[in-house]
């Protein structure tokens, strides 16, 4: 079909408002980019400018010459991501299929003990206490995982997505052949859940790796703190960058470029996620699509 | 009578156990991180003392609300964060729905397609990187922006001295970082409308801009209503990770931008101030419910299958 002139017109309207937002989305980075490239002397000369004069890569010598603190806040994070998105993916897959039999006379009983905690909560204040105080699990790996293990939500998702898609036939069936109900769940059941979960997994995941809220509330010891956390503490903390990087003897605190050097570890920190996410970025919107069918 | 009742919930728990075990990690999970801590809002209205804890702690009445309320921050932090949800709430959803219907109508996939990846971008990065940039353009004496307007021969701008600057910057960032996730919400949706009666109204004579206004946006009405909903439901709940990462402990700021959430945290970690932290926290805590309980009632009346619960 011929396109009309009032297409032509609503088209160069879209490609300009979309590029610009689509362009302002990006170039935000590529400033801090930019600005990590260039020299400690002319950002203190002239401030952080959008081109450099010319390339410099101090701030990444430094970086790269003592990345111990560095590659151990990459490891906090990549494995509690790691853990903690499978540890939740199969126990909310669990519970899920759960609420999802309809032989289960108090699944709506249960999923009403799980929805209510979105509606009311006790604050910050007792459950601070509760983790500092009583549990004494602060400073440890085990709140970094379980602080946002599992997600309400997520679980009443998949338990839409088993209803509508594994027929109630198939545990019935294995069930007269004298399969009990783990083992349908874990040989019949969680294999057919593969789209569900890896579109949630991401959520999950993603959630995990921007996570510096529990280590603020619950995390002082530098050893067990994860990237962006420790990204938090070198862009606020005017020392810290210093502090990390001169483990390294030779290099004497006063001569690290502080200004970039904070732009360079943001990059080294952010730079995998901008990478991987072009490539998750589908999964993402399956999940969403999957999240809007109400059950 | 109670016995044969008894009996049956026993004997559901016994025909169906391997299936209440598997459901027992989660259940005890929320047991402990959100029921056990609900019963410790009665911290709200003690005098808290490490040695006494939640519950050997003097009780001490409602005078944690009276300071709450006589220091001026119960009305100054209850008006920001309701007034920068609402227009955060108004943004979003405005641009994202802007955004979404020109792209449904683009004709370049490609372009269309890498447009969509860029705008996804800021989704998935953390707060605390969008802090970074944000330190890199209005930093006073090394950001881009200055350095352009010194550039110019204009005065340098004090953006990190100056609140009313983050009442518009903060919905900014925050349109910015979530607009490509709300914008797939909307395009998906239109997508499921009909083509049908897109071809018969070309076929009337109708034009694109016609269309758009007569078919696309009264078709995702019921999307839009939804999802403000779920947002008005929220509406005490500050963003606590953006107003933490982009403002911080900025003192000069904090009258423009101090949140209900923003307030509890730093009178809780930083000042120790329990009597202010919980009144603060109970109080977003029961008002929290009592709206979402009322935006479900309204939903529920008007048309039940909106309803959240």
């Amino acid at each position: 079909m011929s396109r009309g002139r009032d297409e032509i017109i609503l088209n160069v309207f879209a490609y300009i408002m979309i590029g610009v937002i689509a362009a302002g989305c990006v170039i935000p980075f590529l400033m801090v980019l930019m600005g990590s490239l260039q020299s400690e002397d002319s950002v203190l000369r002239n401030g952080f400018s959008l081109i450099p004069e010319q390339l410099d890569f101090t701030a990444y010598r430094y970086v790269f010459d003592s990345p111990a603190a560095i590659l151990r806040a990459y490891g906090v994070s990549i494995f509690i991501t790691g853990a903690g998105t499978l540890i939740s993916l199969y126990f909310s897959s669990m519970a899920a299929y759960v609420l999802a039999r309809k032989d289960v006379k108090y699944r709506n009983a249960l999923a009403f003990y799980l929805f209510f905690t979105t509606l009311f909560n006790g604050g910050l204040v007792p459950y601070y206490l509760m983790i500092k105080n009583y549990l004494k699990i602060d400073n440890s790996f085990t709140i970094l995982l379980l602080s946002g293990m599992f997600n309400v939500i997520y679980i009443l998702i998949i338990r839409t997505y088993i209803a509508g898609s594994v027929p109630d036939s198939i545990s019935e069936s294995a069930k007269i052949d004298g399969a009990n109900d783990f083992k349908i769940f874990m040989s019949i059941v969680l294999p057919l859940l593969k789209p569900v979960l890896a579109a949630i997994g991401l959520f999950i995941a993603l959630g995990y790796w921007n996570d510096w809220y529990t280590s603020l509330l619950f995390v002082t010891n530098d050893k067990i703190i994860p990237l962006q956390y420790l990204l938090y503490k070198i862009l606020t903390f005017a020392r810290f960058s210093q502090q990390i990087l001169s483990q390294n003897a030779a290099v004497a605190v006063i001569d690290l470029p502080g200004e970039t050097l904070k732009l360079a570890l943001t990059i080294v920190a952010t730079g995998p996620i901008i990478f991987l996410y072009p490539f998750v970025q589908k999964h993402f919107v399956a999940g969403l699509t999957i999240g809007a069918v109400k059950g | 009578m109670k016995s044969a009742k008894r009996s049956a919930f026993l004997y559901e728990l016994l025909k169906n156990k391997v299936l209440y075990m598997m459901f027992l990690p989660v259940g005890l999970y929320f047991l402990v991180m959100a029921y056990l801590p609900m019963p410790g809002i009665v911290i709200a209205f003690k005098e808290f003392t490490y040695n006494g804890g939640i519950f050997g702690s003097k009780w001490n009445g409602w005078t944690n609300f009276r300071y709450f309320y006589e220091s001026g921050k119960l009305w100054q932090v209850t008006q920001n964060t309701v007034l920068y949800n609402i227009v955060f709430l108004a943004l979003s959803t405005a641009a994202s729905v802007f955004a979404a219907v020109l792209l449904a109508e683009m004709t370049g996939k490609y372009f269309k397609k890498i447009a969509q990846t860029f705008m996804f971008l800021p989704y998935f990065i953390s707060w605390v990187t969008v802090a970074a940039i944000a330190f890199n353009i209005f930093n006073y004496d090394y950001g881009v922006l200055n350095t352009i307007l010194k550039k110019l021969d204009l005065v340098p701008v004090d953006i990190y001295g100056n609140p009313n600057a983050w009442m518009y910057l903060l919905p900014l960032f925050y349109v910015w970082k979530g607009i490509g996730f709300t914008t797939v919400l909307y395009l998906s949706a239109i997508m499921g409308i009909d083509h049908e009666s897109y071809e018969s109204a070309q076929i009337d004579g109708a034009n694109i801009f016609q269309r758009i206004w007569r078919i696309t946006l009264p078709m995702l009405w019921p999307t839009i209503v939804i999802l403000l909903l779920l947002g008005l439901s929220r509406i005490m709940r500050g963003e606590f990770d953006m107003f933490y990462q982009l403002i911080g402990d900025n003192g000069l700021l904090l009258e423009k931008t101090d949140i209900i959430d923003t307030l509890v945290f730093r009178s809780l970690v930083q000042m120790n101030d329990f009597g202010m932290a919980s009144a603060a926290g109970v109080y977003q805590s029961v008002l929290s419910f009592i709206i979402i309980v009322s935006v479900n009632w309204l939903v529920k009346r008007k048309n039940s299958d909106n309803a959240l619960f």
